[in-house]
Formats: C-alpha cells, sequence, structure tokens
C-alpha cells in the first residue's frame, strides 16, 4: 500500500490542462520534493491533492481511501494539512488566536486546544510572538505561522508550498530545521520549492513538473543527472 | 472589574422602571434594548463571522408574524411566539442559508437583501395567511404599562448577550472569526465553512426573531411595510453595529443607544418629514471614513480626536 497516491490525475482549466496524466506515490514518511518551472502545474496538484480542486481525470488515494472529490475541511480531518504559496494568515487575528483555530480540529476542548496551539508554536519558534497580531509579523515569520498552524491539525501529510521564498539566509536555515523536526516526527512532507540547494538538500526523492506533465522522478542525484531535467529546468540552475 | 461590569449594568437596568420614569421615556428605553438585541444578533453573523447581510428585516419579520399569526389563527397569546420563533425562524435560516451561503461577500449581501424585500412581497400578497396590507392586531394588549415589556425584552437581551459572549469564546467563536478572515484557509484547516456559517446564520436569526416577536406584542400592531423594512430594520441593524463597533461585545449596545435616540430626535424636527433618512445616510458616512472600527472599536481614536479638540481652548 502507498501512503499517497496520484492516480493519473488531470486538471483542465477551459481547454488547458494544469495538469496530465500525473502519477506519483508519496512513501510514508519521507519528504518529497515537487519541482518544475513556473506554471508547472505544483500548486495546481496540491489544490486537487488538498481538496479545493477536484481532478477532472484520475483519483487521489490517501491510505487507500479515495479522497479526491472531498472538501479541503474533509481531507484535513483525514490528516492532510498544508501551507499557501501567498501565505494566509487570519489577518486580524494574535498568533496565538490564529494557531488555536486550527488546533480546536483535534481538540477536546478549548484547554486542550490553547495547549496544542501553544506547543506548535514553540516547535516552530514563534512563542514569543503569540501576542502580535497576525497581520504586524514579518514575511519570515507568516511563512512560519502557516507551518504552525497545519502542524496544529496534527497532520500525517503536510503540504508546504514555498515556505522558503523570499527568507533571508537566517530564516532559510531556522526553516530547513523546522522541517527537519518536523520529518523526525513521523509526519509525512511534500513541498514545493524553488529554491534548489534546499530542494536537493532536504527531499529523499524528488518529482518534476513541467507544463503540467511529470517528466522525470527519483532521488535528488538522479534528478540533477537526468537530461530532459537539465532541459526543461536546471539548466540555468546548474550553471549558477 | 471589567468582568463584572455587564452583571452591574443589568442590575442598574433592572431599577430602573423604579424609578417612576414617563412612559415616553419607558418606550425609548425598551426600543434601545431590542435595537440592542438585533446588533448583537447581526454583530454576530457580520461582525464575527463576516457573512454582511442586508436583509435581516427578513428574521425579524418572521418572528414578528409567528407571534402575529399565533394570535390571530390559532388565538393563543402572542407571547407564545418568543418561544415559537425559536424553530420557524431556524428552519427558515436553514433555507436561507442552504441558498444565500454559497455566495460570498457583496453577493450575500445582495442576496440576503432581496430575500428581505421578496417576504414583504409575499406577506402583503398571502391576503389569506398573514393579512395583507391590513396587518395583524393584538387586540387585547397584555399590560398598559410599560414595565413589563421592559423587563421581557430586558431578560431577552440578557439571554442574548450571554449566549453571544459564550458562543464567542468558544470554538464556534474561533471558527467563525477565521471563517470572517479567510474563507479558504478555514477550509484548508479543517473547518467546515458551511456549517458553521450556517450555525452563525442561525443563532443570529433566532435572536433577531426574539426582538420581532416581541415587538408584535409590544406594538400591538404589525404589517408587513414595518416588520420587513429594508430602511428602517435591515440598514438600521447594520447601522447599530457599524456606530457601536463592530465584532465587540458592548458595540451594538452603544450603537442603540445613539441611534434610537438620534432617531428620535431628527424625527421631532417637524420640517424635515421623511428627509430625515438622509441624516442616517450622512452619520454612517461620517462614521465609516472617520471611525472604521465604531465608536467601540476606535474609541482610543476618539478620545484622541477629543483630546486635540479640548487643547487650543
Amino acid at each position: 500500500m502507498s501512503f499517497l497516491e496520484i492516480r493519473k490525475v488531470s486538471r483542465f482549466f477551459g481547454g488547458i490542462a494544469a495538469i496530465k496524466d500525473v502519477s506519483f506515490d508519496v512513501r510514508k514518511g519521507e519528504i518529497l520534493g515537487l519541482i518544475g518551472p513556473n506554471g508547472a502545474g505544483k500548486t495546481t496538484m496540491f489544490n486537487v491533492v488538498n481538496g479545493f480542486y477536484h481532478p477532472s481525470r484520475g483519483e487521489v488515494y490517501f491510505k487507500d481511501q479515495k479522497v479526491s472529490g472531498f472538501k479541503p475541511h474533509q481531507i484535513c480531518r483525514r490528516g492532510i494539512a498544508r501551507t499557501f504559496q501567498v501565505v494566509k494568515p487570519l489577518q486580524r487575528m494574535s498568533v496565538l488566536d490564529n494557531v488555536i483555530a486550527s488546533s480546536f480540529l483535534r481538540a477536546k476542548d478549548k484547554n486542550q486546544a490553547v495547549e496544542i496551539a501553544r506547543e506548535s508554536l514553540q516547535f516552530t519558534g514563534l512563542y514569543e510572538d503569540r501576542d502580535v497580531i497576525s497581520r504586524r509579523l514579518p514575511l519570515g515569520k507568516r511563512k512560519r505561522l502557516e507551518i504552525a498552524r497545519a502542524l496544529a491539525t496534527q497532520p500525517e501529510l503536510l503540504l508546504l508550498d514555498e515556505s522558503f521564498a523570499g527568507l533571508n539566509p537566517a530564516e532559510l536555515d531556522e526553516s530547513i530545521g523546522i522541517i527537519r523536526k518536523i520529518k523526525d516526527r513521523g509526519i509525512t512532507i511534500m513541498i514545493i520549492e524553488h529554491h534548489m540547494k534546499v530542494i536537493m538538500a532536504i527531499s529523499d526523492r524528488i518529482v518534476v513538473l513541467n507544463y503540467g506533465e511529470k517528466i522525470a522522478e527519483g532521488t535528488p542525484l538522479q534528478i540533477r543527472s537526468s537530461p530532459l531535467v537539465v532541459e526543461a529546468y536546471l539548466g540555468e540552475a546548474q550553471s549558477a | 472589574m471589567k468582568k463584572y461590569f455587564p452583571s452591574i449594568a443589568l442590575v442598574l437596568m433592572a431599577l430602573i422602571p423604579f424609578l417612576g420614569l414617563n412612559s415616553y421615556l419607558m418606550h425609548i428605553l425598551i426600543l434601545v434594548i431590542m435595537w440592542s438585541v438585533i446588533g448583537m444578533a447581526w454583530n454576530l453573523l457580520g461582525g464575527y463571522c463576516g457573512q454582511v447581510s442586508f436583509g435581516h428585516a427578513a428574521f425579524f419579520g418572521v418572528g414578528a408574524y409567528t407571534s402575529g399569526m399565533l394570535y390571530s389563527k390559532l388565538g393563543i397569546s402572542g407571547w407564545w411566539g418568543v418561544p415559537a420563533s425559536i424553530v420557524v425562524v431556524t428552519v427558515f435560516a436553514l433555507v436561507i442559508g442552504y441558498i444565500c451561503l454559497r455566495l460570498r461577500g457583496p453577493y450575500f449581501a445582495l442576496a440576503t437583501l432581496s430575500i428581505g424585500v421578496i417576504l414583504r412581497i409575499v406577506a402583503e400578497n398571502l391576503v389569506q395567511v398573514t393579512g395583507g396590507d391590513l396587518g395583524i392586531m393584538i387586540r387585547e394588549r397584555s399590560w398598559i404599562e410599560k414595565t413589563w415589556y421592559y423587563y421581557i425584552i430586558l431578560a431577552i437581551a440578557a439571554l442574548s448577550f450571554m449566549l453571544i459572549k459564550q458562543v464567542i469564546g468558544s470554538k464556534l467563536g474561533y471558527y467563525f472569526v477565521a471563517i470572517r478572515e479567510d474563507q479558504d484557509a478555514a477550509e484548508s484547516l479543517g473547518i467546515n465553512t458551511t456549517l458553521y456559517k450556517t450555525i452563525a446564520l442561525c443563532l443570529s436569526g433566532v435572536i433577531t426573531g426574539f426582538a420581532g416577536a416581541f415587538y408584535t406584542n409590544y406594538m400591538g400592531y404589525i404589517d408587513p411595510k414595518v416588520v420587513f423594512a429594508l430602511h428602517d430594520i435591515s440598514i438600521i441593524a447594520i447601522m447599530v453595529v457599524m456606530v457601536g463597533g463592530v465584532a465587540t461585545f458592548s458595540g451594538p449596545i452603544i450603537g442603540a443607544i445613539i441611534m434610537v435616540i438620534l432617531a428620535e430626535a431628527i424625527r421631532s424636527i417637524p420640517m424635515l418629514g421623511t428627509a430625515h433618512h438622509t441624516f442616517f445616510g450622512i452619520l454612517l458616512i461620517v462614521i465609516i471614513i472617520f471611525l472604521p472600527n465604531g465608536i467601540v472599536g476606535d474609541f482610543p481614536k476618539l478620545k484622541r480626536l477629543v483630546g486635540l479638540a479640548r487643547r487650543p481652548s
């Protein structure tokens, strides 16, 4: 059995295929990197897995149960949480309240919800900022708030959509540390990232999308040496 | 100290009838409390959950007609309308929610606005059921004195206040605000946004319906133009909250005090006639520009403005 299984998924917008016949698995406990040039269909893939879009064709199975067709909140309850590329903090709520709003999903009562939220904030290093109204947070911390909030739903699979974009080097190191710690907790991660050094360093396996199609899948080493990938995408990154 | 403030206020309010105020002043107080109830109800849905309704007259009217029709059709006391409106308004809110809550933002507002208008037209034309334009008259008034009416609406207001406070401090409150701030984010955090928006709509509708049912018994007469009024009910409900303070506990109460007194004051200027609506329009514009969070929400700003005004003198 596989943990998350994408089976021949296509998603059309009008006549245009954002993803076309894509299949791959995510194995329990791994970090799977999803890369590809802009417009390759990475975020669309997340939206399909997370339930914002239903696949036009194909299915998504999570722990051998078909989840495509479910609503996002039903999928979240089954154990898949996500962050957004364009961060969506609950602007006028404090950082702590943001996380409490999501920790209620598993909590029996408010005390437990607060406890889960506190723990999640300490884990992501945001506990000092718990009383800040979240729209006042700098971008780096907002990205981390996204992660804290997703973790508070106690997921088994975490979808991270460009959690590193726009971070400075110090924040970058901190976030990589957090991702590794999440993996150590046994949470499976699928991550979209443009930052090549980061994705090569932390991913166990990588899936490459280009114009909505999967063009490669393998370990970072295999991906780096695949001529197709280099041509489509990595050419510039490697020469740098 | 702040924690006990609502209880102290309630006790003081309960003592007011012993002051022996004349019946006009009691009438004003009753209206203020009734509008506080409507404001609190609107605030729950519009302020906390972010679903701005332009059709709260629909709930007010359904509550009012529940009372009125229990009296006119079944011949029982109109006061039964207060408990009965819970069931009637909930069923009504579920239907409205099913239709309107799939819409977001301004589209939801427009849909609710139309529901209010549709209900008025229905009530005007279903003459067999509602009595049409003639309305419903409660012939036997319960009391001549205002005192009991005052205590009943005060009880409804106190219960509504406690209910809303309880709801906002709980999981429901967090979910409502999460939905207001970002519906997509809320959904992906595992919040069933459709369900919780429906809950907010039902709670808000039922509390507004209480006010409507009370209104029938208090005024002794309702007709479709009065209880389903767009400008006199739906819009004033929004203004009470906007003036007082959106998403605050005391905002709707402050807003109700100001709006009721203002309405009475403006109406007493004889030359104005129906032009008094213009004043509300201007007031709303001023509030939106200078105090977008209302009097309670922008209280520090208000104090600063007043402080600045004082210094030169």
